[in-house]
C-alpha cells in the first residue's frame, strides 16, 4: 500500500485501562510511516489526552511496543504499510501486563522478573585488577553475542504462553539475560543464578513455542538461550551443585 | 516446574520410549497370533521379567504423567502451587496403584 496525497486509514486504538474500549480515529497516510507516528499523529492532531510511550524513534531504547493487529511490535520500526494488508490497523497495549492508561503498560512486573532470575552483573574482581581479557572466538563469549542486543521492549514477554497461563514464569527476557550472564567469565553470580532459573517459575516452565523467537524485533532467540539454561542447570543438579 | 521435576519428566520419557516400542510389537505379535487371554496368561503367569517390564513401565508412566498433569492443572487449570503438587501426587499414586493392580493380575501366579 503506497500513500497519495489525501489518503486516510481507519485506526482502532485502546483506551482506557485493564477495562476500556477501542477507539476510532481517522489518521491521514503518509509514505514510509510507522505505527508510532499513527499514534503520534493522534496525539498531537486528534486526542492530546492518549497516553503512550516512546523515546528514541529509532529502535534502541524499547519504550514503543504496543499490539498491532494483534501481534506485539516494536512500533517505531513498523511500517503501517506491512501491517495492513487487511486495511485495518488496531492498536492496543501490550499483553500479559496491566494498562496504566491507553497504551502504556505497567513494566515493573516484566523488570522484576530480570531481578529474580539474577539478570544483574556480579563482579569477581576489583577496580584494581586488569582489565579481562575475553577471547571474542571463546564458545561463552560467542553464545553470550547471540543473546546480548536485548532492548528489554518487552514483545517477548506479551508474545509468550507461559506468561500467560504461569504467574510465576519468569519470562523469555529475563532467562535470555540470565542465559548471557552465565556466559560472562567474569561473572561470579552463577551458582545463586542458576539456582533461581531452575527453580518454581524458572526456565524449566518454557514450553518452546518460540513465539519469543518470532516477534523479537532485534532478531534474538530466548528460547534456544531457555534451552541452553535447561542444560547448564541440569548438569549442575547432576553434579548437586544446586538445590532446587 | 523445577529442574527435578524436569529431569524426572524427561527421564522418565526416555525410558519409555523402548518400553513403548516392547509394548506395541508385543500388542501386535499376540493380535496377529491369535493369542487367547489363557494362552497370554500363560507366558506372563510367574514370569520375573514380564513382572519387572510393566513395573517399570507402570512406574515411569505414573511419575511422568503426574508432573504433567501438574503443569496442566496450573497453566489451564490455574490451581495455585500447593494444589497442584497435592492433585499431582494424587494423579500419580492412583495411576501407581492401578498400573500395578494391573500388572500384579497377569503376572502372580
Amino acid at each position: 500500500m503506497s500513500a497519495a496525497p489525501g489518503d486516510t486509514i481507519e485506526v482502532s486504538v485502546w483506551r482506557g485501562k485493564d477495562a476500556g474500549r477501542y477507539q476510532t480515529f481517522t489518521v491521514p497516510l503518509q509514505a514510509s510511516q510507522t505505527v508510532l507516528d499513527i499514534v503520534t499523529w493522534i496525539q498531537r492532531n486528534a486526542d492530546p489526552t492518549l497516553a503512550y510511550r516512546f523515546a528514541c524513534r529509532v529502535g534502541v531504547c524499547g519504550s514503543c511496543a504496543m499490539t498491532v493487529n494483534g501481534v506485539p511490535r516494536w512500533t517505531c520500526r513498523t511500517h503501517v504499510a506491512k501491517v495492513t494488508g487487511s486495511g485495518k490497523l488496531e492498536i492496543g497495549p501490550l499483553a500479559n501486563l496491566s494498562v496504566i492508561k491507553d497504551l502504556a503498560t505497567d513494566m515493573a512486573p516484566f523488570f522484576e522478573q530480570w531481578q529474580r532470575a539474577h539478570g544483574r552483573f556480579v563482579p569477581s574482581q576489583t577496580r584494581a585488577d586488569a582489565l579481562a581479557v575475553v577471547n571474542p572466538e571463546s564458545p561463552e563469549r560467542r553464545a553470550a553475542s547471540e543473546a546480548i542486543e536485548c532492548i528489554n521492549c518487552g514483545v517477548c514477554y506479551a508474545a509468550c504462553d507461559t506468561v500467560r497461563w504461569n504467574d510465576a514464569y519468569m519470562g523469555p527476557a529475563a532467562l535470555n539475560r540470565a542465559w548471557t550472564l552465565v556466559n560472562d567469565v567474569r561473572d561470579a553470580g552463577n551458582s545463586a543464578r542458576l539456582a533461581a532459573v531452575a527453580a518454581d517459575g524458572g526456565c524449566h516452565n518454557c514450553h518452546s513455542h518460540q513465539s519469543c523467537e518470532q516477534l523479537c524485533p532485534t532478531a534474538l532467540n530466548p528460547t534456544a538461550s531457555i534451552a541452553g539454561l535447561k542444560r547448564r542447570t541440569m548438569q549442575a543438579y547432576i553434579r548437586r551443585e544446586l538445590q532446587p | 516446574m523445577n529442574v527435578r521435576l524436569y529431569i524426572l519428566q524427561r527421564a522418565t520419557a526416555a525410558l519409555m520410549v523402548p518400553l513403548i516400542a516392547v509394548h506395541i510389537a508385543v500388542i501386535f505379535y499376540a493380535t496377529r497370533k491369535g493369542l487367547s487371554a489363557a494362552d497370554i496368561l500363560g507366558r506372563t503367569r510367574g514370569s520375573i521379567v514380564w513382572a519387572l517390564y510393566y513395573g517399570v513401565f507402570v512406574l515411569a508412566a505414573a511419575v511422568h504423567a503426574a508432573i504433567g498433569v501438574r503443569s496442566v492443572a496450573i497453566e489451564w487449570g490455574r490451581l495455585a502451587r500447593s494444589a497442584a503438587d497435592l492433585f499431582m501426587w494424587a494423579f500419580g499414586v492412583t495411576l501407581l496403584v492401578l498400573g500395578l493392580r494391573a500388572v500384579a493380575a497377569v503376572v502372580l501366579p
